[in-house]
């Protein structure tokens, strides 16, 4: 069998986190009643006219900018006619022939090294609204409250060959958009949306293959199911000799499969001219510079900072940006206890940890940086031990208890009096004299074992440094028996 | 005199005098309507009640001093059928939206309502704004005051004839490629198409986006001049609106063209133009000489490919701004269909006339991606040269001049049998719409077969100044003149 390379370019819609629509001022909030959010102009009234949202066009300028793109001066909107019920004007207000953003990239880490991925180009678009089909009977509703929501549509060059690069693309893309905040990009909510198109070609080839273009994406998973799935029917095609045919298809992620839409010969035309109702967007360089200068601090910046302001390496330092919110946690605690690799451990281990038993992400984190904080500064100023400390974090993580308030009502206070440990200790070594035998005739694994039973004893609040130091004091009193 | 025949300005002073109240000159003026209506079909909606009321209303804000500054309150008009107007039916004569009602105001009929109009109902037009004669109308054609077997012109035939039967005292009309000047001409009234962007479209249910405008049609220059003041500003619903210093159009009013240089394009004076027609133009022209004009004809580059980019242009962007109109949301709905494809088909077969059907084929075929370039982007480009062609002339000229239409107003039916006669007769028209300039039109003589001639005047891009100036003087010279039925009305005096 010859060996095969897969092409993948990608287009992804992300909705933009503008208050109001793109061309009314009807809201964006996601998930109201049906048809509460929308005007004469969103649900295409006869006579009403759009009006271009000029945050909108400042966040699409802001992601062409994090994307490396140039920013065209003169742009224009365009129309889109085809006819379906959830795009009440029949058209949509779109850009075709000269988008807000051309020629990007971005760069993304794989197992692999470094590699840049090109930015085609990113246009704005308005969004349709959603049909709704009723469970019984053959009636469909529809809802316009998502009618005219702004889009950026961020089309790549065909320049990924893997799951895996695709991953880290998207990975970076909503890495980038959620530190402008530009969008929540959640997939769930249909807010960062993934089309593929993905062909195969005979390893060393010049020539691009067929492409397919495959829609219904709902999750990273599913994406990464979906390019093994295709790219295994494409080769087997091609291994039993049978031509690619361009093709939309629609992947079936409960099934596993991917069906096809439609062919490139009932490709529909779309009829695209110029939008009469908007005139031309001139983006002049003051505009630009503006946006320029407001732009936040993005991750790779980040990455930068924490290294050479906090000593942090490079790996940690990409972990705790991989996420706005996670990095967020970590300044702002950083900025109440002043140790930043103390936080960076509770988030690296405890918070990472935690986040993947529950299934969460970064942004459905409900403690607070001052709550991290005070329990560094308790395990600092020896109130607790590091035990204790991380069963106490886990109640703040899942509960949101207030660490003082609940190492108080517990009773998980460090004991480190002497006098305490010391008779205990002297218990534990009464007890175990096989073990303090084993120790005296070197076994160092014993010792251990001590510490363990005084920790048990202790119910796991003795202090441990204290504990080491009386029990090897001890042991090693040779009179002691 | 009759007080309906009276000019919208004279009467708004009469009712500031309190002559005479805006209840009063409502009902006379909806008397005159239920008598000539069926003769005329000026009207698809009459608003009765609510033209009743609103004269109440503004009554009493007239008395209570709140219209003090406004020229025209208390004055009852007539509105174009494919303008939206709040609460009352707003068809675009054509069965697809024959019960919608709007639920806003366009901003042109805030606009008037602020400044105290009185809302007599909406006029007859051709299927939206399709058309020349007002026959296209799904409502059935009207008649021209002067000779009820000849059209009224069209598209804003029905505003139009409103005016000239004095069926309301002024109106607002559309106008995409001469949809006001051409019936104005028709009958015999003056029409202003502003400069595009003078005014806000919002409301105004597009045929072609960047061609479509709002304009007034009325008895005389000076009521046209002090409406478009009214209506014309920038609106932050329309990005197509302009924020313009300009717009205090009634200081236009002084008979005065001393020194106006006016430029006649030959080819307006071609061979095909009506010898009636040609005369009267002359006579006008000889008039503007005699006040102090300079006149000359000359070539205005590229004009002859102006016809077929406006029809290749306005269908192309009809087809988009009729796709709305798919029988899902509102207005026309197939009684009967199989699944969501034959919903739209019947639905849109159904719904649509012959002629806006005719123009959302041409409008979708240009826009296909077969035929993009050949068609529609080469109508861009000409689009472009002709506009170069206006501001070359521009340079030498004030204002140009010519005739409205090569014709007077043709019989009911004539123009059906032939289709690109039809579309011909919209060549003095189209043009300015295309260039996005300033023109009126304005009686300047009769023909013998007792229909009106109407003069054209084309303005610079914010150029209503000097087009207002001297339509007022030339009609000093020319004048109004009433249809001659109105003179000869039988029953009228049992209503008064």
């Amino acid at each position: 069998m010859k060996t095969y390379e897969t092409v993948i370019g990608l287009e992804v819609h992300v909705e933009l986190s503008t208050k109001t629509k793109i061309f009314c001022s009807c809201s964006t909030e996601f998930g109201g009643e049906p048809n509460t959010q929308c005007c004469p102009v969103c649900t295409g009234m006869p006579g009403t006219l759009p009006v271009l949202n000029k945050q909108a066009v400042e966040y699409a300028i802001a992601a062409g900018l994090a994307l490396h793109c140039e920013i065209t001066r003169y742009c224009k909107f365009d129309r889109k006619n085809y006819f379906y019920p959830d795009l009440p004007k029949a058209y949509q207000i779109s850009q075709l022939y000269l988008p807000i953003c051309r020629n990007g990239y971005v760069t993304i880490r794989s197992k692999n090294g470094k590699k840049t991925i090109g930015i085609h180009e990113i246009h704005m678009e308005e969004d349709a609204g959603k049909l709704i089909h009723a469970d019984a009977g053959d009636c469909t509703w529809i809802d316009f409250n998502r009618c005219g929501v702004p889009l950026i549509e961020i089309v790549s060059k065909p320049d990924m060959r893997s799951t895996e690069e695709v991953i880290a693309y998207l990975e970076e893309l909503k890495r980038t958009f959620q530190y402008l905040g530009i969008s929540d990009c959640k997939m769930q909510e249909g807010s960062f949306r993934v089309d593929i198109n993905l062909s195969v070609r005979e390893a060393g080839a010049k020539e691009l293959g067929v492409r397919t273009e495959m829609k219904n994406l709902n999750s990273f998973k599913a994406i990464a199911r979906a390019i093994e799935s295709e790219s295994k029917r494409q080769i087997s095609l091609l291994e039993n000799g049978v031509q690619i045919i361009q093709e939309t298809r629609r992947w079936d992620d409960s099934k596993e499969i991917s069906i096809a839409m439609r062919s490139k010969e009932d490709v529909r035309d779309y009829r695209y001219f110029p939008e009469p109702d908007i005139p031309p967007l001139c983006i002049h360089e003051e505009w630009i510079s503006e946006i320029r200068n407001r732009q936040p601090e993005l991750a790779n910046e980040k990455v930068e900072r924490y290294q050479k302001q906090f000593g942090i390496p490079a790996y940690d330092a990409a972990i705790l940006t991989s996420d706005k919110y996670l990095a967020e946690i970590f300044e702002d605690t950083v900025a109440l206890c002043g140790k930043p690799k103390e936080v960076s451990n509770w988030i690296m281990v405890e918070v990472m940890r935690l986040l993947k038993e529950y299934e969460m992400e970064a942004a459905q984190i409900r403690f607070t940086p001052m709550q991290l904080a005070n329990l560094i500064a308790m395990l600092d100023s020896g109130k607790i031990n590091r035990p204790v400390a991380k069963e106490v974090f886990e109640q703040i993580f899942k509960e949101n208890v207030d660490p003082e308030e609940y190492v108080a009502l517990h009773g998980l206070g460090m004991v480190s009096d002497d006098s305490v440990l010391r008779s205990v200790i002297e218990k534990i070594i009464h007890d175990n004299k096989q073990s303090v035998s084993d120790y005296r005739s070197g076994k160092a694994k014993a010792f251990g074992f001590l510490v363990g039973q005084t920790m048990k004893e202790m119910k796991g609040k003795a202090d441990p440094t204290k504990v080491n130091k009386i029990l090897k004091e001890l042991l090693d009193q040779k009179e002691y028996t | 005199m009759d007080i309906t025949a009276m000019p919208a300005l004279t009467l708004a002073r009469m009712i500031k005098e309190k002559k005479i109240s805006a209840v009063e000159i409502t009902k006379e003026q909806l008397k005159m309507i239920k008598l000539r209506e069926p003769l005329y079909h000026a009207y698809i909606t009459v608003a009765e009640e609510e033209a009743l009321a609103q004269a109440k209303e503004i009554q009493m804000r007239i008395d209570a001093g709140e219209l003090a500054d406004s020229p025209l309150a208390g004055v009852p008009m007539a509105v174009k059928d494919n303008i939206c107007t709040k609460d009352i039916k707003t068809t675009c004569a054509s069965k697809m939206l024959s019960d919608f009602v709007p639920s806003y105001d366009a901003t042109v009929m805030e606009r008037l309502k602020q400044a105290g109009a009185i809302i007599l109902g909406k006029t007859n037009m051709d299927e939206f704004a399709m058309g020349g004669t007002t026959e296209k109308s799904y409502f059935g054609p009207s008649g021209n005051p002067w000779n009820t077997t000849h059209v009224p012109g069209g598209s804003s035939g029905g505003s139009a004839c409103a005016v000239a039967a004095e069926e309301a005292f002024y109106a607002l009309g559309t106008d995409t490629g001469g949809s006001i000047r051409q019936p104005s001409g028709y009958c015999g009234i003056t029409g202003i198409k502003p400069t595009y962007g003078t005014l806000s479209r919002y409301g105004l249910i597009a045929y072609a986006s960047s061609l479509d405008q709002i304009g007034p049609m009325g008895r005389n220059v000076s009521d046209c001049a002090v409406i478009l003041e009214i209506i014309a500003g920038h609106d932050p619903k329309d990005s197509t609106s302009l924020n313009r210093q300009d717009k205090d159009f009634g200081n236009a009013l002084v008979g005065d063209v001393k020194g106006m240089r006016i430029g006649i394009p030959k080819a307006y004076l071609r061979e095909s133009i009506d010898h009636e027609v040609y005369e009267s133009i002359l006579n006008a022209v000889k008039i503007f000489e005699k006040k102090g004009a300079i006149v000359e004809e000359f070539d205005l580059e590229t004009i002859e490919y102006a016809l077929p980019a406006y029809y290749v242009i306005a269908c192309a962007e009809a087809s988009s701004n009729l796709a709305r109109f798919d029988g899902v949301k509102y207005g026309y709905q197939t009684m009967q269909f199989e699944d969501l494809q034959d919903l739209y088909q019947k639905s849109r077969r159904e719904g649509f006339g012959s002629e806006v059907k005719r123009r959302i084929m041409i409008g979708s075929l240009v826009l296909s991606s077969d035929y993009y370039e050949k068609y529609y982007k080469k109508a861009l480009k000409v689009r472009s040269l002709i506009k170069q062609s206006f501001l070359k002339a521009f340079d030498q000229y004030d204002l140009l001049l010519g005739p409205t239409s090569p014709r007077t107003a043709p019989k009911l039916g004539e123009n059906a049998k032939e289709i690109l006669k039809a579309y011909q007769s919209d060549m003095n028209t189209v043009s300015v719409n295309l260039a996005g300039l300033p023109a009126l039109s304005l009686p300047c003589g009769m023909a013998k077969n007792g229909l009106p001639i109407g003069l054209q005047l084309i303005g610079k891009h914010f150029g209503e100044k000097d087009i207002i100036r001297a339509a007022y003087s030339l009609e000093q010279t020319v004048g109004y003149v009433r249809p001659t039925t109105l003179l000869n009305e039988v029953g009228k005096e049992d209503l008064l």
